[in-house]
């Protein structure tokens, strides 16, 4: 299988995502500039952390007027499968291809700490072949991860079972402790309609190695795997 | 021309920084301040514009489209003339 990371300037975790795929899971991976527009060829992209465009005016804001974006868009409507990552899931929020905003975070305090996550469902290109329920540790990195939408959305959103992820307790619990930046109904990650896009805040990347704290982030890239494979 | 676009938070969308601000000011001794909302503030030359009205169509259009996000903020244009 064959994934393509986007870089745009200021992405800065385009090469944990690249090494991950192409040495820890013996992928083929191949680097996206923003100003590029082809997409073919690819069974996954990824859009990767970092800081595009500096986060001036807002995080994402600038990034997805890039050229890239144009095709971006057809391969999330093609129904393969796209991750955005901390930025490059706020990207995706700016682009309209994943619901809701980032505020900055409760604390207005930078945020950089092991978190953990629960899975909230599996039929999504990233948590097929997971346990719901079962709870992940990941890092975050960000200073606008405070998830917001009005609540009648949030209803909406959780009808439609879009909510993947979630903060909690190391033992499984929605816990206000255990919501890092304040994000409403403690969401970590979300998934579009059609469930084939999925942004998360936490970096899996960062977590697919044992050396690394965690290697929970590499089960999210074999599902992405198993989910092209199957396809 | 120029346009003068204001970017704030809804009034409806808690803002950390806002508040952050204004339990300062507590502490500074300006106790009677009631609350504060922080934004963004933008100055754009629109170049050679025919009226007025088109020009507030421009940065309204480019308000909407970059300037503010609709899910967490609002904005207001003033033009100058």
């Amino acid at each position: 299988m064959r994934v393509g990371v986007v870089v745009f300037p200021g992405s800065n975790c385009d090469h944990d995502a690249y090494h991950v795929v192409k040495h820890v899971l013996s992928q083929e991976a191949d680097f996206v500039w923003h100003k590029d527009s082809d997409l073919s060829g690819l069974d996954a992209v990824v859009l990767p952390g970092g800081f595009s465009y500096g986060d001036y005016l807002r995080t994402g804001a600038i990034a997805r007027f890039s050229p890239v974006m144009g095709a971006v868009r057809e391969f999330a409507a093609t129904g393969r499968p796209m991750l955005g990552i901390c930025n490059g899931f706020q990207i995706l929020q700016e682009a309209g291809l994943l619901p809701g905003a980032m505020l900055r975070n409760a604390s207005v305090k930078f945020l950089s700490q092991p978190v953990q996550v629960r899975v909230e469902r599996t039929d999504t290109p990233v948590t097929a072949g997971l346990r719901t329920g079962e709870v992940l540790t990941m890092p975050i990195a960000h200073g606008d991860g405070n998830f917001y939408l009005p609540d009648g959305e949030l209803d909406r959103l959780e009808g439609e079972g879009q909510i993947v992820f979630r903060y909690v307790s190391a033992d499984g619990r929605l816990d206000a402790a255990a919501n890092p930046n304040g994000s409403a109904r403690a969401i970590a990650g979300v998934c579009n309609r059609a469930r084939n896009v999925v942004g998360l805040m936490p970096h899996p990347e960062r977590a697919c190695e044992a050396e690394l704290g965690s290697a929970d982030g590499r089960r999210l890239f074999e599902a992405l795997i198993r989910s092209v494979v199957a396809a | 021309m120029k346009a003068r676009v204001y970017v704030t938070l809804k009034k409806s969308v808690f803002d950390p920084q806002g508040h952050t601000i204004h339990d300062a000011l507590h502490g500074m001794g300006y106790a009677s301040v009631a609350g504060v909302r922080q934004g963004k503030f933008f100055e754009l030359d629109l170049g050679q514009v025919d009226s007025a009205e088109l020009a507030r169509k421009t940065a309204e259009e480019i308000a909407h489209r970059v300037l503010a996000n609709p899910v967490i903020e609002a904005y207001r244009v003033e033009i100058e003339s």
